[in-house]
């Protein structure tokens, strides 16, 4: 459990990152607010309390590891990074620009912090598989954690991914489902639905948790919780709104890919300044 | 050339063992193929260490690909059709593009896999590889090649891909005095008239090409090119330069491999004429291998008639 001024400190950078995914994105022109607003709560809650990762040495051999398989929402992870320090934040504003470290989807080989580089939906938990069996071999007590996005999981690739984590006990490995319920072509039980989510990895043997997505306790409490679950895998179903935080935003499916102009931008950024820390 | 035969892929999975005892970081992937890969041999001796994925070729990569993130050399093994076709977004994307240490070492490519017929038979395999920037590409021509460049890939940083095959084949090389040397072809016999370069199982029949049309008086270089990315550049401008006249031969389509490979260095540097030996642009089909190796066109007939029809054309200039 987490303390109100711990809390309050959580909420604080949460609102620092919409703040900066807002700047970079109309700063960028193009890119993807929706469904990087909705990832900011579990973003930071990994990187501000949950992770062991050291910014000034980002190859250290004994951190967890975070996979954005939803390589889209990069610009969230690229905010928290910068919050945490990886990099300057204002690398933040050279986002999709020609000779940037952050390119439009997470780059590897160019950016501090990104554990790898993703982009193509679908790969991300395939790829963690791969890095918790490397801890297991190498016995570290260290976990992997990957974002999914709840259209990604309409790939096939999640479903063989999601086997293999329990076919090999993955007890260190731990997802989390960006459950907003929208994709570009509009609501995910419209275009082709995943649903029921929850019976689904639970068929697959994954211990699975239901949370608010957008409450750090909430958060937090499960992924302590995941943690002590031996010899399988969990999963976090969050569920959250897409493009939270921003009114004209919110739940809108028109915001998955595109960027606010200046004045949108200048409204959006006045929302959030108001908005609760 | 020796009178023994074994498959590329026997002495692949021989290879592992050796690799898997000198270094623990050798990890092994297969996707239900691993009696026919031979990765079975390592299963065997490091069970730990080897991960049997089911038939999910996607997620062999993309696994594969996690644990050289996090340093380990894991070698994934399936069909060629499907390491390359299957889960060529896989290997683009998460392999490739970020240069990931993951060795794909692909049986069962070519013509040569028989009555399975054209589904599980790739002639697109090298082009698909070798238009990854950062793949290296490795055809070994026999079992001694082989062992050398399974030990090369282990030690280089970065993707390769590997191309096995099912048959038994001539073994050419001698252990005691082979050496690997990744990126250069090699000069298996002189010759002034025209230059065969060969790779994989077609560089024994281009030797016996060779013989052939010596006994025609026709003198021809025979070159084994193992690494088709990179390819040895100096040496095929060096031989064009010498003989004038140049033949290919592949167990592979003639788009987009090593005679594609060879014909994009040559136009660019020292025009000559070439022929090109392989399947053109068509599937395959069951059979018995050496039927299709006929069928198709892949004997050293075939290559002594192409070297023929290029010298001809040569004459003609």
């Amino acid at each position: 459990m987490i303390d109100n001024e711990r809390l309050s400190e959580l909420k604080s950078t949460a609102k620092k990152v919409r703040i900066n995914i807002i700047k970079m994105l109309a700063e960028a022109g193009s890119g993807h607010p929706g469904g990087s607003l909705s990832i900011v709560e579990i973003l930071t809650a990994l990187y501000f309390q949950v992770m062991k990762v050291d910014p000034s040495n980002p190859n250290w051999p004994d951190r967890d590891r975070f996979v954005l398989s939803k390589g889209h929402a990069a610009p969230a992870l690229y905010a928290v990074l910068a919050e945490k320090g990886f990099f300057s934040k204002e690398e933040l504003m050279t986002l999709r620009k020609k000779g940037s470290i952050l390119q439009g989807h997470p780059d590897m080989k160019k950016t501090p912090g990104v554990e790898i580089s993703t982009g193509s939906l679908g790969q991300g938990l395939s790829v963690a598989v791969g890095m918790a069996l490397g801890y297991k071999l190498d016995n570290k007590q260290n976990y992997v954690y990957v974002l999914l996005g709840d259209g990604e999981i309409e790939e096939g690739q999640i479903w063989e991914a999601a086997m293999a984590a329990v076919h090999y006990n993955l007890d260190n490995l731990i997802a989390v489902l960006d459950y907003n319920g929208l994709q570009i072509d509009g609501p995910i039980s419209q275009v082709m639905s995943p649903e029921p989510i929850k019976v689904k990895w639970q068929a697959f043997g994954w211990n699975v948790i239901e949370i608010d997505g957008h409450d750090f306790e909430e958060i937090i409490t499960a992924i302590n919780e995941a943690q002590k679950v031996k010899g399988r895998p969990t999963i976090l179903i969050a569920k959250t709104v897409k493009g939270k935080g921003v009114s004209f935003m919110e739940n809108e499916v028109d915001w998955h890919g595109k960027a606010p102009s200046a004045q949108e931008a200048e409204q959006a950024l006045r929302e959030l300044n108001k908005g609760e820390e | 050339m020796r009178k023994e035969k074994m498959a590329t892929r026997d002495a692949y999975g021989k290879t592992l063992i050796e690799l898997g005892r000198q270094n623990r970081d050798i990890v092994v992937l297969d996707a239900d193929l691993s009696k026919s890969t031979r990765t079975e041999y390592f299963a065997k001796e490091f069970p730990e260490r080897f991960f049997n994925v089911g038939i999910a070729e996607q997620n062999l990569m993309g696994i594969a690909a996690g644990l050289a993130a996090s340093g380990k050399i894991p070698f994934a093994s399936t069909f060629a059709v499907f390491a390359t076709g299957r889960a060529y977004d896989q290997v683009r994307n998460t392999i490739a593009y970020p240069g990931l240490n993951v060795k794909i070492a692909a049986s069962h490519a070519g013509i040569t896999v028989g009555e399975d017929g054209a589904s599980h038979q790739t002639f697109e395999d090298i082009s698909l590889m070798r238009g990854l920037p950062g793949m290296t590409v490795i055809v070994p021509a026999d079992a001694v090649e082989t062992r050398f460049a399974v030990k090369k890939a282990a030690e280089v940083k970065g993707p390769v891909y590997i191309r096995l095959g099912r048959p038994k084949v001539p073994v050419i090389f001698d252990e005691t005095d082979y050496s690997f040397e990744l990126g250069k072809g090699i000069i298996l016999r002189e010759g002034k008239d025209a230059t065969i370069f060969a790779t994989g199982i077609m560089v024994s029949r281009a030797l016996e090409a060779a013989d052939v049309l010596a006994d025609k008086d026709v003198d021809v270089k025979v070159v084994n090119i193992h690494t088709i990315k990179p390819i040895d550049e100096d040496l095929i401008i060096r031989c064009a330069k010498q003989t004038g006249a140049v033949v290919t031969a592949e167990e592979h389509s003639i788009i987009g491999g090593l005679g594609s490979a060879v014909s994009e260095v040559l136009a660019e540097n020292y025009p000559v004429v070439i022929k090109r030996i392989g399947i053109q642009d068509e599937f395959g089909m069951s059979g018995d291998a050496g039927e299709l190796l006929v069928h198709y066109k892949l004997t050293s007939k075939d290559i002594v008639e192409g070297v023929e029809s290029c010298l001809k054309m040569k004459k003609a200039l």
